[in-house]
């Protein structure tokens, strides 16, 4: 993992002071709310329907176990015991007092960790492949790129009030699991016919109330030339993108509105107008960062675990769970074990701080110390041994954390919705528990296989609605929640929007219109035909049908 | 108004001009569209010009060498353009003072420094709430930052690199 120097160090000391500053500036009168809300939200404190709430960075969602602990620390003591993983990898505490969060950002600093632009209009924690270092499929680790970019962009003087938000995701991989499309910056590191590694960059992308999927800007970027080019990218986002309207704000309206050609062109310019400043030496840099991610001794194991294949053999729970959970690690005699936080009727994303402790204690015990945080609000611990899979999975029963169902329909991201945000429209908690109990039975879930339900409170998209298989979006309509119902959205490499189904439908009647969609897949898809695959062979309309119930008159 | 520079709180030498009392001042500060008469009419070295956040460095690079001063328009604290357009202007080589004029706050006054401002006009209501002191203290928040090449500061990745050439020499 990436140790801060003394410079890194230094730095985050320095925000936080600068924070307590701000807050008692504040508290005495010469911030008026108006210009403090922007300081507060670029170090993540919103202020929710409830309370504030504070989002903790977790960069590109690696996260050690000596850093959970501290954050089950910090529940117990300034929160109620429980924290909220997030679509952006990032965790967030529901119920802490603004004069206690300095005191919380030093405890955060004692540990190598900050909230620093989880929020605000300026570019926000950058997140990453949750497999990163670790996939198979990888032309080269992106977490020394992610580092490089979370140093360059704290802070900025220039970009710190951006007409919006500005996300940046980052991969390595030939599979997309970073959701790179629907970022307002994407880099994907790729090889170029000669064979050299570089970076191929897309623009664009992003979901909320007009959803698109990012455009490639570059389709390769020389190595150590990466940060004037992001400069470049900023200064044309900052001087032109809309101010007017919040909802016309985002980068991917910008490159809408003028063609991404013509904002090729204006970056390009830019990047000209540069060229004296002297660029930071990044392959120094990201050697001196991929130090710190090299340092894993792994031993020498082979490729097959008699003891991890007894097990399976033994015990049909176990084969189920490892089924879902387990990812190929690229060294051999090692899994990457993905760790569900969606019981069967919880709250997805939520994990108490009993939890943590218990969680920081196996990921020191069976990988390496080391756990990420996944886009789809689940953990993993990245480096474990085949031969310690059914031990761990035995502890992990007893923590009430061997949910089987990674990548099934109850494995739902949902955002914290009109429980806690106050940006909501419509509850997005009860619905997910609501469809986990409708499909919580495991032999159920098996038979319909690998489903991706995404459920937003409110237009904003934090659910990601727009790119789930099955995509719900809560509305108010007339005093009433209404939820619409979305179908054929995709979060990988092929990257599409769902299409609307129908009108909306109510609270209650929510998990009867998603087994209408579900019978229907059940009754018409060819031997192991994944849901997504047969949404396609059959096309959308025929799932209307289904969701209106209307297919018996149709046919 | 206020202006405010690193050193402190102090007087404006400049002032703006209206239309037709072109000659009652010493060193005006024009808006954009009479730079042009001005420039050709009086003493080059002490105009100064006033700028919306949406100017373009082309309008205003053939003026440089005449150009004392560059006062740009911060609409409201939230709107960043004015950074990058002076970030643009210093980029294209303008060596004369760049002033922000508008309801920033104090913790932006690094900000402002580190894109190449030089000072601040900030509204009487601001300056009263946030004294001195306060722009002095948010404005030296941060003693080092990330990025290379803004503040006159060193820069983190800048001192990192010399401390790699030490290592080699060593």
């Amino acid at each position: 993992m990436y140790k801060y120097d003394r410079f890194d160090a230094h730095f985050v000391r320095e925000r936080v002071a600068q924070f307590r500053d701000q807050v008692e500036r504040r508290l005495e009168g010469s911030l008026t709310e108006d210009e403090f809300k922007p300081l507060r939200l670029q170090n993540g404190l919103y202020l929710q329907l409830h309370a504030y709430m504070l989002r903790i960075a977790v960069p590109y969602g690696v996260l050690s176990a000596v850093q959970l602990r501290q954050l089950a620390l910090i529940a117990d003591r300034y929160d109620r015991g429980y924290g909220h993983f997030t679509t952006r990898q990032n965790l967030q505490f529901n119920w802490p007092k603004l004069v206690d969060v300095p005191e919380i950002l030093d405890l955060l600093a004692d540990v190598d960790m900050h909230c620093i632009q989880t929020s605000g209009n300026c570019i926000r924690n950058v997140t990453a492949d949750q497999f990163a270092g670790v996939a198979g499929d990888e032309i080269e680790d992106p977490r020394p790129v992610a580092e490089l970019i979370r140093q360059w962009s704290s802070h900025h003087p220039e970009f710190s009030f951006l007409p919006r938000k500005f996300k940046v995701a980052v991969s390595g991989a030939a599979h997309d699991r970073a959701l790179l499309k629907a970022h307002d910056l994407a880099i994907r590191i790729v090889r170029n016919e000669a064979g050299e590694a570089g970076y191929e960059v897309l623009v664009g992308g992003g979901l909320g109330r007009t959803p698109m999927i990012g455009k490639v800007v570059r389709d390769f970027l020389p190595k150590g030339e990466l940060l004037p080019y992001l400069e470049a990218v900023m200064r044309v986002y900052n001087a032109e993108g809309r101010r007017d309207n919040k909802y016309k704000a985002r980068i991917k309206i910008l490159v809408h509105e003028i063609g991404v050609e013509a904002f090729q062109a204006r970056v390009e310019a830019e990047l000209r107008a540069i060229e004296p400043i002297s660029p930071v030496d990044e392959t120094a840099e990201l050697a001196r960062i991929a130090e710190a991610f090299d340092t894993i001794d792994y031993a020498r194991l082979a490729p097959r675990s008699e003891r991890f294949e007894a097990a399976r053999a033994r015990d049909a729970r176990f084969a189920a769970w490892a089924q879902t959970s387990i990812f190929t690690h690229r060294v051999d005699g090692y899994a990457a074990v993905t760790v569900s936080l969606k019981p069967v009727g919880g709250v997805p994303g939520d994990m108490t701080s009993e939890q943590m402790r218990l969680f920081a204690d196996l990921a020191e015990r069976f990988s390496l110390g080391e756990i990420r945080v996944t886009h789809a609000q689940n953990l993993v611990l990245p480096h474990v041994r085949l031969d310690d899979l059914h031990a761990l999975w035995l502890e992990l029963a007893d923590a009430e954390l061997a949910t089987d169902n990674v990548g099934l329909i109850t494995d739902i991201i949902a955002c914290p919705g009109l429980d806690y945000c106050a940006l909501a429209t419509a509850r997005s908690i009860p619905i997910a528990q609501a469809i986990s109990m409708r499909f919580g039975d495991a032999v159920r879930q098996a038979e319909i296989g690998p489903l991706q339900i995404k459920i937003s409170g409110c237009i904003n998209a934090c659910g990601h609605h727009h790119v789930g298989h099955i995509g719900i979006l809560g509305l108010e309509k007339r005093g009433q929640e209404s939820y619409q119902i979305t179908l054929g959205g995709d979060a990988t490499e092929n990257a599409a929007i769902g299409e609307l189904l129908g009108p909306g439908v109510t609270a209650q009647e929510v998990p009867d219109a998603i087994e209408r969609i579900v019978d229907h897949y059940l009754a018409r898809r060819l031997a192991d035909e994944p849901f997504i695959d047969a949404v396609r062979r059959l096309g959308v309309d025929e799932f209307r049908a289904a969701f209106l119930g209307t297919q018996d008159e149709a046919a | 108004m206020k202006l405010l520079d690193r050193d402190g709180v102090r007087a404006d030498t400049f002032s703006r001009a209206t239309p037709g009392d072109r000659d009652l001042h010493d060193r005006p500060i024009v808006p954009l569209e009479s730079l042009e008469t001005q420039l050709s009419s009086r003493e080059k070295r002490h105009v100064g010009v006033e700028v919306s956040n949406v100017a373009s460095v082309e309008q205003l690079a053939p003026h440089f060498d005449d150009l004392a001063l560059i006062a740009i328009v911060f609409p409201a604290y939230s709107d960043g353009r004015g950074f990058t357009l002076a970030r643009r202007l210093r980029n294209a080589g303008f060596r004369g003072v760049l002033r922000a004029v508008g309801p920033l706050i104090a913790d932006q006054f690094a900000h402002a420094l580190a894109c190449g401002f030089d000072e601040i006009e900030a509204p009487d209501a601001i300056a009263e709430r946030q004294p001195y002191e306060q722009w002095r203290r948010a404005g030296a928040s941060i003693s080092l930052p990330y990025q290379q090449g803004y503040s006159r500061a060193n820069s983190i990745f800048e001192q990192r690199r010399l401390a790699r050439r030490g290592e080699c020499n060593a």
